[in-house]
């Protein structure tokens, strides 16, 4: 306690001189050498931008007068790629989406397809769809949280974490092979069951990691250098997220507690129980701890699925659209014929057209499908959380510092991927 | 930590929202609609899998959105997406903008559309009702080429500023016009 | 070995040995293979035990550009100006198939293949690359650096090349 009281003498005892000198007009301030403002070109490629966005900002000495967003150095045509791939060959695009979390993208397209043909997927394979998509969004919230730390000096957490990712993506190789954009997903279900490693090393994890992130936890949340760096940094009002078309965690910062598992559940969300984690300011620091909680809800949602894990196939019956088994394929007609059109894009999918959203690792995360009957979409539209809310930047760090910009940008996780489609 | 405390919102929400079938809700959705704005402002009136989708005409969408998003109840006041669109065989409705409004309170989702010549791509911007709607308008103009009158800054965003096409209309290739090591024998183009 | 001695060598042989374990990269992260370096660069796999400790965000002080993700034409000139403002010698990795070659986006707005404005000298094909292999391609520029002659930069191959794709 000594210490603490020595230190806020000291705290005291520096604010007084500053006030004195300012009071005696020894220290000028920026209007005493001019009144002209420098523009700042944060990006494409600035170190701190975590991905290539650029920002025009306008400042006075180290507030930031107003700002323009330039986006579209990653635009990758995502929209026509679509329409000129058949349904099975869309996968790989939405994986690379928001690839921090990309079952959940993946999931999600999958859905569409199904709503689109009328396919119901079997319980079991809801619910293995369920713990790869919260598996995502506990590892899409542990890089923009971890990244937040670093942002404000704190390397530590990045490291320890990234751990854990690690572990994350060892699962999902023993699902599907894959780390980053792993297409475990299929038209139907799931590409293959889980396996007895997988479903071992999901329990060994979820056993562990409940340690690591708490430590995590007590490293940042009443860390008093961390808070004076986010508290109050970047607000925004709930009324404004709404018009700004805020989803996910940034709104749920804000105050508004708008879930798409909750209010349009999807994939047998309804049979879990869970928590919506809200903020009141919308401030970085709400954001952060918002993410922090949902992890913790993602995996009370995983320990649910896992444990009560229905038997049963994990793909819908489903032949037109889900590949036969390769052994089949070389002994069956049928099979070899169904491998082959649905390999080479000749399925046709009725007329008709699905707009079905999931909650991606940033807010709702929408497809809009439009289908003419033919092999491929019509159209295909993505409501892509990132490149919606990001549009409020500028308004967000209007007034602040350029340091609180960057975290600011940091804790809105904004995906290049996903932003520039 | 209180302003953080973890609440239920899942059941409040589940409360709130009626527990007709979607028909129902539609119906009376559509009920409104008609009462709001008149029955014949809308015409295509289908329910594709579930969503109430109208078709109206490029002169009223402006008044029906920010009427939707004044009505007090069934409160249509979040802009989820909007996209447009091109048909280039319809002749003098090529083009098309789509939008979807959700209430968040009623958990009651729209899609309206409405169609105009490629010749005249000019609509209402709707950027004074809803600030996201800033960039979606920009990125339809960029991929299709539509005008929205009042937008404050229509310039394309996602591709380069000096692109003289506008590269989702239908008429335009995927592909990469550069590359050589492509050859029709191989890719069939 | 014991007490202070001398062996004889080339100069050329020290300096590419110098050269090869204190690479600075410019991690120029663009899209998902940005995440797979972020794991590379992480604890797991650690790649500062390759001499790559402090990864140069200026290009000034860089040695290795690692190009890692979809470059789209409206990128495509920054990255060339990136490339220009490093100082030889310079070496530069393409990791992932976007990189390499524009990947799956065949498409009218990505560079199919960084190659197409700036030379490179090592491909980690991928989509994205395991961090094995990433490291593997961090170990090929090694070898390069480690063997290349330092006359290389002033060959009229090289300065061939250079202007081929009409850098100064």
């Amino acid at each position: 306690m000594a210490v603490n009281d020595s230190l806020e003498g000291t705290h005291k005892i520096i604010q007084e001189a500053r006030e004195q000198q300012h009071n005696s007009g020894l220290i000028p301030t920026l209007n005493d050498f001019s009144q002209e403002l420098t523009t700042l070109n944060l990006g494409p490629t600035h170190p701190a931008t975590h991905g290539i966005f650029q920002n025009i900002l306008q400042m006075d000495g180290e507030r930031i007068i107003s700002g323009v967003p330039t986006i579209g150095y990653i635009h990758r045509a995502f929209e026509k790629i679509a329409e000129r791939r058949p349904f099975y060959q869309i996968t790989p695009l939405t994986d690379r989406m928001n690839y921090c979390s990309s079952p959940i993208n993946n999931m999600g397209w999958h859905m569409t397809v199904e709503k689109l043909l009328g396919v119901t997927v079997p319980k079991r394979a809801q619910y293995m769809r369920v713990i790869a998509m919260e598996l995502a969004r506990i590892t899409d919230h542990l890089i923009c949280n971890s990244i937040l730390g670093v942002d404000t000096g704190a390397f530590t957490g990045f490291l320890y974490v990234f751990q854990e990712r690690e572990k994350v993506y060892e699962i999902y190789e023993e699902i599907c092979g894959a780390r980053l954009t792993t297409n475990m997903g299929r038209v139907g279900g799931m590409e293959r069951d889980f396996s007895d490693v997988a479903i071992q090393k999901l329990r060994d994890w979820l056993k562990t990691f409940p340690a690591v992130m708490k430590e995590f936890e007590s490293m940042f949340n009443r860390n008093r250098i961390f808070m004076d760096r986010v508290v109050n940094v970047g607000p925004i009002t709930a009324e404004k997220a709404l018009n700004y078309g805020f989803t996910g965690p940034n709104l749920r910062a804000a105050g508004v507690d708008y879930d798409v598992r909750a209010m349009n559940p999807y994939s047998s969300y309804e049979d879990f129980e869970f928590e919506i984690p809200v903020g009141t300011k919308g401030d970085t620091y709400d954001r952060f701890m918002v993410r922090n909680e949902e992890i913790w809800q993602s995996l009370r949602i995983i320990n649910q699925a896992l444990e009560n894990l229905p038997e049963g196939p994990f793909h819908a019956d489903a032949p037109h659209y889900y590949l036969p088994p390769k052994q089949a394929v070389y002994k069956n007609m049928e099979a070899l014929i169904y491998h082959f059109k649905i390999i080479m894009g000749e399925i046709e999918a009725p007329v008709g057209e699905v707009y079905h959203s999931v909650e991606g690792g940033n807010g709702e995360l929408g497809f809009y499908l439009i289908s003419d009957g033919g092999r491929t979409p019509y159209r295909l539209h993505f409501r892509r959380p990132c490149f919606i809310y990001y549009q409020a930047y500028p308004e967000m760090v209007v007034g602040s510092s350029l340091s609180d910009a960057i975290v600011t940008l940091s804790s809105m996780n904004v995906i290049a991927g996903e932003l520039d489609a | 930590m209180a302003e953080n405390t973890p609440e239920s919102a899942a059941a409040p929400q589940e409360a709130a929202a009626p527990q007709d079938p979607q028909a129902a809700k539609n119906a009376q959705l559509l009920a409104l609609l008609h009462r709001l704005f008149g029955a014949d402002t809308f015409t295509d009136v289908e329910e594709p899998y579930g969503l109430l989708t109208v078709t109206t005409t490029r002169e009223r969408i402006h008044e029906i959105i920010a009427g939707l998003q004044q009505d007090q109840e069934l409160q249509l006041n979040f802009l989820t997406t909007m996209c447009g669109i091109h048909y280039p065989e319809n002749e003098g409705k090529e083009l098309g903008m789509i939008y979807h409004v959700h209430s968040l309170v009623n958990n009651l989702r729209l899609r309206i559309k409405m169609f105009f010549p490629i010749a005249d791509p000019v609509v209402p911007t709707l950027t004074d009702l809803y600030a996201t709607a800033n960039w979606m308008e920009r990125e339809a103009y960029d991929f299709y080429g539509i005008i929205f009158t009042g937008h404050p800054n229509l310039i394309r965003i996602l591709n380069v500023e000096d692109m003289d096409y506008h590269p989702m209309r239908k008429e335009y290739a995927l592909e990469d016009g550069t590359r050589e090591d492509k050859t029709d024998l191989f890719f069939g183009r | 070995m014991e007490g202070a001695g001398f062996f004889a060598t080339s100069l050329e042989q020290v300096v590419g040995m110098a050269r090869a374990n204190s690479l600075w990269p410019l991690p120029f992260a663009t899209s998902c293979c940005g995440i797979e370096f972020m794991a590379t660069m992480g604890s797991h796999y650690d790649i500062s035990r390759f001499g790559s400790e402090r990864p140069s965000f200026s290009p000034r002080q860089a040695d290795l550009l690692m190009v890692m993700g979809t470059i789209a034409k409206k990128m495509a000139p920054i990255v060339k100006q990136v490339y220009e403002q490093m100082a030889e010698p310079r070496w530069v990795l393409a990791m992932g198939a976007c990189a390499c070659s524009g990947g799956i986006f065949d498409s009218y707005s990505v560079l199919q293949g960084i190659d197409r404005i700036i030379p490179v000298d090592v491909y980690v094909p991928g989509c994205p690359p395991r961090p094995e292999q990433v490291l593997d391609g961090l170990m090929r520029v090694q070898d390069l650096a480690r063997t290349e002659s330092i006359r290389r930069r002033n060959a009229p191959e090289y300065q061939a090349l250079l202007a081929s794709y009409n850098i100064k």
